[in-house]
């Protein structure tokens, strides 16, 4: 349990499971916890370690996530994650993502994605879902039924309103504002304003002083795209050198856009190692410039290196060497950049085929390995094998007639059987099963992979049907 | 070509038109089969680097594409450096590939969800200039696209190879509308080389050079990529040979 003070008076601030369970609830005096619990662990408050422990946790965020970050006090953090989700695969991997990347630091965070910050930050903290995303244009739906404690309004007008019988925010919205404002201030209308989206609030993006950082304010707002673009390679320029200083290259650039009605805008270009190319870095930024929307106009850009890493100096290829090995990071850096997926296939050791590919990075590491088989490999592979009827004789001839999607084949020719026995370690079900792969070829000269499920003489092994895996070329 | 080794200047006259078209056909940038009997029939004896080609399966293989992919693969492997694929299915197996010589290092992969992000990715591959070839497996290759392809392989180098697969078997009549593709091939099945004993032997195909521009359609009958996606015109030969040393290289 966490104490906190003002004065004299000592309040419940946070507590744990546990004491959850035992009846303590936050806000209630210190002592009339202890009178309940014997031995009860108690902490006192530290909110200026909190506070650091948050800005850290957010710096850490601008530089893996999201280009605006900002400190949403006392508890919570706020991004703005539009423009820079796809170098996480969306906004669902992205999120689980961050809350799983917490919960191994040892770190409870709930999670929610909005159209606005209020209602982020309402989700995210009345609901017990690890992360939840509402849909665009949904904001009104989902936060209808959270309780008023979750506007963000001072503790004094939450207990007013309670005694007014106001329980949700829905039906706070519904009530007409002129007495709500008589009665408790702007504040009300302005929190539901913010929440529903009809009340701009910038996110104040959060700055350390070693972020290489380059400005430029326009005396009158630009908004063409080829205005925007000419401006980011200057800024790109400024960027390079600054970053040439110091020996770095970078790994995240964000572009923020200031529009003249107060609202930010943000792109941000990933890149797989340290880059300080001009031109391949303005390329990055420039592909995306038809997400932004200028509105009346952009008064100020700012670009930021927000991720730096070393750049390793390499000798340029002398042209006495004939082959020359071209770095492939520039373009698969520009095809990420738009939310391609890419990989590489590797061998995984498995005898079964589905599972003796695994996918890496196309940036990683060459191996060099290959797969040890000798037997040839059908190069298209169905995505779940398919049922085939077949006529064959048991238990290891190749089939003599298949029908697969409706089509008899005879076949003329087979080789096999090949078998694969199932793997106990990944599924306890698979301990005894076998599949026997039989390579066999119509009248036609078309080639297919097929299998039965088990041996053909112990049923347990498996159920004898006929399956066709894979097609050959 | 015979023609053009005999006459001088008619060979000149195809320089000076070569020169007029952009001069980027060098002379000696192709990639050859090895084998005479398909190299003649190709300008320049050999796919040409630099250019877009089109491969599509018959029959059955329109849909599937796995003898297409493996005759792609093949081209492929014999280039030097990376190699980009891009698609929308990813069914393709990549030990088979490695069998018919591309090693799975070199593939990078693409996957995209939608047919244009396809042609862009395709584009893209080919405008960068560093990789060795472009594979994409496409249902639609537009005139348009297929010229925006072509320039950007010939501005490049690059060789790029559009894979054609369509959904279904009726929808492969797509394959006669022109594109500007210099070489244009369809690669069917054959029944496999007999063998003296029961089992399957070396995969035979038809590839049907359709359209080659600057020379003549024909068509092969070919003995499937070995391991270093070498095909052969007249697999009975070297037929024992070749299996042997498959197993040698794979075992």
């Amino acid at each position: 349990m966490v104490v906190s003070r003002s004065g004299s008076k000592r309040t419940v601030s946070a507590i744990d499971a546990a004491a959850f369970k035992a009846g303590v609830r936050i806000g209630m005096p210190a002592a009339k916890a202890q009178a309940m619990i014997s031995g009860l662990h108690i902490v006192d408050a530290d909110p200026d370690g909190d506070a650091l422990a948050i800005e850290r946790l957010a710096l850490w965020m601008l530089r893996q996530y999201t280009p605006v970050v900002a400190i949403d006090a006392p508890d919570g953090i706020v991004m703005d994650t539009e423009g820079a989700d796809h170098l996480r695969g969306g906004e669902l991997p992205m999120l689980t993502g961050l809350v799983n990347a917490l919960r191994g630091h040892g770190l409870q965070a709930r999670g929610a994605i909005a159209d606005t910050w209020g209602s982020a930050h309402a989700i995210a903290r009345a609901t017990r879902r690890e992360a939840i995303i509402v849909p665009v244009g949904e904001t009104a739906k989902a936060v209808v039924n959270l309780p008023i404690s979750s506007l963000r309004l001072p503790p004094d007008i939450v207990s007013g309103l309670g005694v007014l019988g106001f329980r949700t925010v829905g039906e706070l919205s519904a009530t007409p504002r002129a007495p709500l404002t008589l009665r408790f201030g702007p504040e009300v209308g302005r929190r539901l304003d913010q929440m529903f989206g009809r009340l701009a609030e910038p996110i104040d993006p959060i700055r350390t002083a070693d972020l290489i950082e380059v400005i430029r304010s326009f005396s009158e707002p630009i908004g063409a795209a080829e205005t925007i673009a000419k401006y980011i390679g200057r800024l790109v320029v400024e960027l390079c050198a600054a970053l040439e200083t110091r020996g770095q290259g970078v790994r995240r650039a964000d572009l923020i856009v200031y529009r003249v009605d107060n609202t930010l805008q943000s792109l941000r270009a990933g890149t797989a190692k340290p880059v300080r190319d001009i031109h391949h870095l303005t390329k990055l930024l420039c592909s995306s410039i038809e997400k932004l929307d200028p509105g009346f106009g952009i008064e100020k850009l700012s670009l930021t290196a927000t991720m730096i890493e070393p750049v390793e100096e390499k000798q340029s290829i002398s042209s006495l060497v004939e082959e020359m090995i071209v770095d492939v990071t520039p373009l698969l850096d520009s095809l990420g950049n738009r939310g391609q997926r890419m990989y590489r296939l590797a061998p995984v050791e498995s005898d079964v085929p589905e599972r003796n590919v695994g996918r890496v990075s196309p940036v990683s590491e060459k191996f060099g390995q290959a797969w040890p088989t000798r037997w040839p490999r059908p190069s298209r592979m169905l995505a779940r094998p398919e049922r085939i009827e077949v006529i064959a004789l048991t238990p290891d001839h190749p089939p003599a007639s298949m029908t697969w999607r409706g089509k008899r084949r005879r076949i003329k020719r087979g080789d096999g059987p090949e078998r694969v026995f199932g793997e106990w370690w990944v599924r306890s079900s698979e301990m005894e099963a076998v599949r026997d792969y039989y390579s066999v070829e119509d009248e036609d000269g078309n080639r297919f992979w097929v299998y039965r499920s088990g041996d053909g003489v112990d049923p347990a092994t498996g159920t004898a049907k006929w399956f066709l895996h894979g097609i050959y070329g | 070509m015979p023609i053009t080794a005999a006459n001088p200047v008619i060979s000149e006259l195809q320089d000076r038109i070569r020169r007029l078209e952009g001069g980027t056909a060098r002379k000696g940038e192709v990639l050859s089969f090895g084998i005479a009997e398909i190299d003649a029939k190709l300008p320049g004896g050999g796919l040409a680097r630099g250019a877009l080609h089109e491969v599509a399966g018959g029959g059955a293989d329109a849909v599937h594409g796995a003898a297409a992919a493996l005759f792609v693969a093949g081209i492929v492997a014999r280039t030097k450096g990376d190699v980009l694929w891009c698609l929308t299915r990813p069914d393709l197996f990549a030990p088979a590939l490695a069998q018919a010589g591309l090693h799975h290092d070199r593939v990078i992969y693409v996957e995209a969800d939608r047919e244009e992000d396809v042609l862009t990715n395709f584009e893209e591959g080919l405008r960068f200039g560093g990789l060795g070839a472009v594979v994409a497996e496409l249902v639609r290759l537009p005139m348009t696209a297929s010229r925006r392809l072509q320039l950007a392989a010939e501005a490049s180098g690059t060789i790029g190879i559009a894979l054609r697969r369509w959904r279904r078997p009726t929808e492969a009549a797509d394959f006669g509308q022109p594109t500007a593709a210099t070489t244009r091939w369809r690669i069917s099945v054959l029944p496999s080389e007999p063998l003296p004993v029961p089992g399957i032997g070396r995969a035979r195909w038809l590839a049907e050079l359709i359209r080659a521009r600057a020379g003549e359609a024909a068509e092969f009958e070919i003995g499937a990529c070995d391991a270093t996606g070498r095909i052969s015109l007249s697999p009975h030969a070297r037929d024992g040979q070749d299996q042997a040393r498959r197993s040698q290289h794979f075992g």
